[in-house]
């Protein structure tokens, strides 16, 4: 009864080395996600449009954009919840489109909205789990007790779901990813609406499983939780690749932090620009908010320098702040262009709903 | 940021997992997953026991309602419509039982868990049947009641406790065969109640143009050869020859066959749609 161990990859990988090409280049042959050219398409819109990825065994990956970039369609192909449409994508030599069910047992997901049972209390969502991974009853329950213990569920372990927070249900449905120890983990917006609390809970949480030898692979709108987390980034736009490298070779694209102005007249919009182009020697961003604009800092204490400089000039302003770059910030120094905006995001979240459908 | 090579025994360990893998799901297991999804639609019926109620209420309300009012215009007085009648009702119980079975799959599916169902490394077909294995017990439970009332309205059947357990057993059976229909439906509507719908208008025309609760022969003739080859009207002779005289007809035989057909052509195009919505 026993099938035979899937055909894998010795060949393949051995090929794409020989051939050279970009992927080899940046990992070595034995690559955790290697995703090439991947293609999504729902009617007449690419969601996802020629994606490559590389990630490497014990790394965490970060895929970064704004909503509707793909991140989620991207990652749904990888764990075989969404056809491939074009392309090609392997997880640790195995063909994706080829052999799901070996993929299955090599990936644990965990969506963007809590995927576990709300019938269920949290202690029979992590046994019923387990059980249909063709883990001994027994066996199931000691998981499930380990798992309640290692992420804080122990006391809320008999409730049912509907009573958990927020981050109860984040850490729970993690949880349930790793009941059978996956090689590989996909994590969908892992703190979109947690608190900064829950969310920096979350943070460690991700940064043990490295730890422990996995492999994690996640997307998200924060260029900090990036930043934080991931030891590479691809960020995504409108279903294509537009950066790839280290948090700090992107940061480098953006400056450390971002000084905002908002002048008391919007009249005086190019007085201030030239006032930054002579101080710093760089072209501030407008925003399309009126008298509004973002200055890159490499060094936050260059900020002193440009207000000074705006007095003497005599441009009055009405409020300044020093914040991290934004996403949006990131995107502009990247590709030159705006993210899309507010005013597409009707439209985009309406294209991340039907990706979770 | 220092991560360049992983660590040796996570490469080891990726690898190992990637030959262990197994490449497809074997019989054992299915069977296996099915029961544990069965197990869950159970907890799930325990939590929310309103859903027992239709299976609960119709069984007892029509029984009673369709004696009183059709009982005399039909077979002359109450007690000799019921033997017509009560295989009738337990033919529609069952067919509205199955009919829930498509529409609180489509409300399950819309649920987050069934992402994580598809994820998991289990038989695509278990996340269907498990819950129409869950199932089973409410057709019992409809089957049941519907013949408890009888008795309690005067039915006595002929064909004793022997022929009715047959006949409920018979019932049961078709009615989770006839539940691919709907779950069928279930995995290709666009929502729960679209389901819903659809499922209504299979349901009625089967039951109420078939032979559950008047005599064939009282139908003009177009309407009677639509009703003969109606296979709920052949559940209902099969269960009245059961209960009423302890005999297994050839409308039995039929109706098994009929069953049959439906799983094989339903269940291979369920797992089909429900593979494909992901």
């Amino acid at each position: 009864m026993k099938p035979p161990p899937p055909t894998v990859n010795a060949m393949s990988i051995t090929e794409h080395v020989s051939t050279g090409d970009r992927l080899a280049l940046s990992g070595g042959s034995d690559l955790a996600v290697r995703a090439e050219a991947l293609v999504k398409t729902f009617g007449d819109q690419r969601a996802v449009d020629g994606i490559d990825l590389a990630v490497r065994p014990g790394e965490i990956f970060g895929v970064l954009g704004p909503n509707g970039a793909g991140k989620t369609t991207t990652l749904r192909m990888l764990a075989t919840l969404l056809k491939i449409d074009a392309g090609r994508a392997e997880i640790f030599g195995v063909d994706v489109a080829g052999n799901p069910h070996v993929i299955r047992q090599l990936v644990g997901v965990t969506g963007q909205y809590a995927s576990v049972d709300e019938n269920l209390t949290a202690r029979e969502n992590l046994w019923l789990f387990a059980r249909l991974q063709g883990i001994a009853s027994a066996r199931a329950r000691r998981i499930s007790a380990e798992l309640l213990g290692r992420f804080g569920l122990e006391e809320a372990a008999n409730k049912p779901i509907a009573q958990f927070s927020g981050g109860m249900r984040r850490r729970l449905d993690l949880a349930a990813s790793l009941i059978s120890k996956p090689p590989l983990i996909f994590l969908d917006e892992p703190t979109t609406g947690l608190d900064p609390r829950t969310r920096g809970q979350m943070w460690e949480t991700i940064r043990g499983l490295v730890a422990d030898g996995c492999t994690v692979l996640l997307t998200t709108q924060y260029l900090d939780e990036a930043d934080q987390l991931a030891d590479r980034i691809a960020v995504i736009d409108h279903g294509r690749k537009v950066a790839e490298g280290t948090p700090d070779q992107l940061k480098t694209a953006v400056g450390d932090s971002t000084l905002q102005l908002l002048l008391a007249d919007p009249g005086e919009v190019p007085a201030a620009v030239e006032v930054v182009r002579r101080v710093l020697g760089c072209e501030p961003v407008l925003s399309p908010e009126q008298g509004r604009l973002n200055v890159a800092l490499d060094q936050a204490d260059l900020a002193a320098d440009v207000l000074i400089a705006l007095r003497t000039a005599g441009v009055a302003i009405t409020s300044v702040s020093v914040a991290k770059p934004s996403l949006d910030e990131v995107f502009l120094a990247l590709t030159g262009q705006e993210t899309g905006g507010d005013d597409e995001t009707g439209g985009d979240d309406e294209t991340e709903a039907k990706e979770n459908r | 940021m220092s991560t360049t090579i992983a660590p040796a025994r996570e490469t080891v360990r990726a690898a190992d997992r990637v030959a262990a893998a197994r490449r497809h799901v074997s019989m054992g297991e299915t069977l296996s997953q099915t029961l544990t999804m069965a197990w869950r639609a159970l907890k799930k019926m325990r939590r929310n026991p309103e859903q027992f109620f239709d299976v609960a209420l119709q069984p007892l309300l029509f029984t009673a309602m369709f004696a009183y009012i059709f009982g005399g215009a039909i077979a002359g007085d109450v007690e000799s419509y019921l033997p017509l009648m009560i295989p009738g009702i337990l033919a529609q119980t069952v067919l509205t039982t199955c009919m829930a079975t498509g529409t609180q799959l489509r409300e399950d599916m819309e649920k987050g868990v069934f992402d994580r169902f598809k994820s998991l490394p289990i038989a695509r077909i278990a996340p269907l049947a498990g819950p129409m294995v869950a199932d089973l017990l409410r057709y019992a439970i409809a089957a049941t009641l519907t013949f408890g009332m009888g008795l309690l309205m005067g039915y006595r059947p002929g064909g004793g406790a022997a022929g009715v357990l047959a006949a409920i057993l018979l019932a049961i059976f078709t009615g989770w065969s006839l539940a691919w229909v709907f779950t069928w439906v279930g995995t290709i509507a666009r929502s729960a109640q679209a389901v819903q719908g659809i499922s209504m208008m299979i349901l009625f025309p089967l039951t109420f143009l078939s032979n559950a609760f008047v005599p064939v022969e009282t139908l003009p003739n177009w309407l009677a050869s639509f009703v003969q080859i109606n296979p709920v009207s052949h559940l209902v002779t099969a269960a009245r020859d059961l209960a009423n005289s302890g005999l297994v007809s050839g409308a039995a035989v039929w109706t098994l066959v009929a069953c049959l057909v439906v799983i094989a052509i339903f269940a291979p195009l369920s797992v089909r749609s429900y593979k494909r919505h992901m």
